[in-house]
């Protein structure tokens, strides 16, 4: 039972920072609001057994990436976004039960196929660190050195993109 | 407890909310975290089909995407910062080269 009360709490906090993430005007506020929703996930990874996986998430993703974003908005003093003249008509008739009627179908297929019936095992510890590590330096090896090339890549093109030419 | 289509279903939801802002929104900022949003949402299916099946590899991969979103993230706010010195905006809607 306390599964399902943590698993409702934190999709819930991660399904109202989306929401406030497409609300608010200013970009910092849908940053925060998608640091929330990386803290809900980290969460939820953590009820799922994936311990590495959740550790991560909060230090790569909500403290590396997000950082990041923060960075870039303060550095280029980005502004409310100017509001639409007015939504469409077509989005209203059409778009908005077009996507009720899809997430209803999905979540019907979802929930009610077979196999997704079957409960998620929850605080079994499968994605501690060190079976993570044993599968990443031997089945995995190779793509785990090729991520550390196109870290190296990115690296290179962020500094050459952003440097500023004379 | 928590049968694996929940985690599916936050994660569809998650999905469609980064599609959402990815069309609704009109800063480059927020389009660029839209599609964090959206990587996340599928490292969240990843994370539930691993613990499902009892398999680690749908973790390994949630490792992958995670670096390839950070290489993603600082090539694009990279190209964020080039854009914003050429035009000086951060506004979609405006920067509309290659538009016929």
């Amino acid at each position: 039972m306390i599964h399902y009360l943590l698993f409702f709490i934190f999709g819930a906090l991660a399904l109202a920072g989306a929401i406030n993430l497409l609300a608010q005007k200013h970009p910092i506020a849908s940053a925060l609001s998608l640091i929330v929703v990386m803290g809900a996930l980290a969460a939820e990874y953590l009820l799922l057994g994936a311990e590495f996986v959740a550790v991560i998430q909060i230090i790569v993703y909500a403290g590396a990436i997000m950082v990041l974003f923060i960075f870039v908005i303060m550095l280029l003093n980005a502004g409310e976004e100017a509001s639409s003249g007015g939504s469409s008509r077509v989005a209203w008739i059409f778009g908005f039960p077009a996507m009720l009627a899809i997430g209803i179908l999905l979540a019907w297929v979802l929930v009610k196929r077979d196999p997704a019936n079957m409960p998620v095992p929850v605080g079994a510890t499968y994605g501690s660190p060190t079976l993570i590590a044993q599968q990443l330096f031997k089945p995995y090896l190779l793509p785990f050195e090729v991520t550390s090339i196109l870290v190296l890549i990115a690296i290179m093109g962020a500094v050459v993109l952003a440097r500023k030419e004379n | 407890m928590v049968p694996l289509g929940y985690y599916l279903v936050l994660s569809a939801i998650l999905f469609a909310c980064g599609v959402a802002g990815f069309l609704i929104k009109r800063n480059i900022i927020t389009i660029f975290m839209s599609i964090e949003l959206m990587l996340n949402a599928v490292n969240l299916s990843f994370v539930a089909f691993a613990a499902h099946w009892h398999m680690l590899s749908g973790q390994l991969f949630v490792f992958f995407v995670m670096v390839v979103a950070a290489a993603e993230s600082a090539v694009g706010l990279a190209i964020i910062i080039a854009v914003f010195r050429t035009r000086a905006t951060l506004d979609v809607d405006r920067v509309d080269l290659l538009k016929l």
